[in-house]
């Protein structure tokens, strides 16, 4: 990249354009849209992209969303949960077609991300579709690193990405928050679940904690009271109405 | 309101700003807390994008996009450190 030298200078973010490969039902209220975008050059497990709507009147939308897909994945997924009145996730989730297009650009942000040369273990803490980015981590994810995901989700149709992340086995740790099922946890990610599940503060784990402000909040604190460094505990928040 | 955190504003500060802004730490004025700016509380529907303090809820930033420019306030912010 020419003038890299020059310190971190990023190159300047494009508008692209994103078309609709494939759709996959993720859960009743999530999709995930598998696209082709021009000139894309690839991510960061943990980063986002900004999606830009231009109505025919010449309003625009923008929102951010989480890309889904592994850094080596090829193709650049987003999945999306529906937020009823808003004003983009409707659209992209269930007007939108095969070979539709629409813009995007990324991707975007350095600091909740993690490249497999920083190491583990790692601990991932989502909260509903906070799942996305960590799922993405879970992709670049080398044999060798140990990993954990504690994943909170209202019931057990909203887990998203359920067959990918059964196969995890007991590197995921599911619990439902207004369900009872059972051979399932339920109740929120709290200090003892966090203590049990998560690794210990000697070793060092790396730690991402993506979902709904108050559960970022409320599992950040909880972490750094069980004695893991608040530098080590990256947050993503996605305000109260997720995006 | 729709409250996010300094990654939500990140794109748009990409808009402004050649260097990563998410992990680059800034000190309040007004707390004297240092932080990421990827930590701090971001409101997008203000009219322009609004950076608050994670621990005193100052303003530490404002960017104001309009037709052909950027109005940007940083009055809340000691120093900046970009790398």
């Amino acid at each position: 990249m020419a003038g890299a030298a020059v310190l971190g200078r990023l190159a300047p973010l494009k508008w692209r354009v994103a078309s609709l490969a494939e759709l996959v039902d993720e859960t009743p209220h999530a999709r995930t849209l598998v696209l082709d975008v021009e000139g894309w050059e690839g991510h960061r497990a943990g980063q986002h992209v900004d999606v830009r709507l231009t109505a025919e009147d010449g309003y625009q939308a923008e929102r951010s969303y989480s890309i889904a897909s592994g850094p080596d994945d090829g193709k650049l997924e987003l999945t999306v949960e529906l937020i009823e009145d808003g004003e983009v996730s409707p659209y992209l989730v269930d007007e939108l077609h095969h070979g539709d297009t629409f813009e995007l650009r990324g991707p975007i942000g350095g600091w909740f991300a993690w490249d497999p040369a920083e190491g583990g273990p790692l601990l991932l803490v989502g909260g509903g579709s906070g799942v996305v980015p960590l799922r993405s981590m879970l992709r670049a994810r080398p044999a060798d690193v140990p990993a954990r995901l504690i994943y909170s989700a209202r019931t057990l149709e909203d887990v998203i990405y359920r067959d990918e992340l059964e196969a995890l086995g007991d590197d995921v740790v599911l619990t439902l928050t207004r369900e009872q099922r059972d051979g399932i946890r339920s109740g929120r990610v709290d200090a003892d679940l966090l203590r049990e599940a998560g690794f210990a503060p000697a070793q060092e784990p790396r730690i991402f904690v993506c979902g709904p402000t108050p559960f970022v909040e409320a599992v950040a604190s909880e972490l750094v009271e069980l004695g893991h460094p608040p530098e080590r505990v990256k947050t993503e928040r996605f305000g109260p109405t997720g995006r | 309101m729709e409250e996010l955190d300094g990654n939500g504003a990140a794109g748009r500060l990409r808009e402004v700003f050649a260097l990563e802004l998410t992990t680059a730490r800034g000190q309040c004025t007004h707390c004297g807390n240092v932080g990421a700016l990827g930590e701090a509380r971001v409101f997008m529907d203000a009219p322009g994008l609004v950076v608050r303090c994670r621990s005193c809820e100052s303003v530490l930033l404002v960017l104001v996009r309009g037709d052909d420019r950027y109005w940007l306030g940083a009055q809340g912010m000691t120093w900046l450190e970009l790398r």
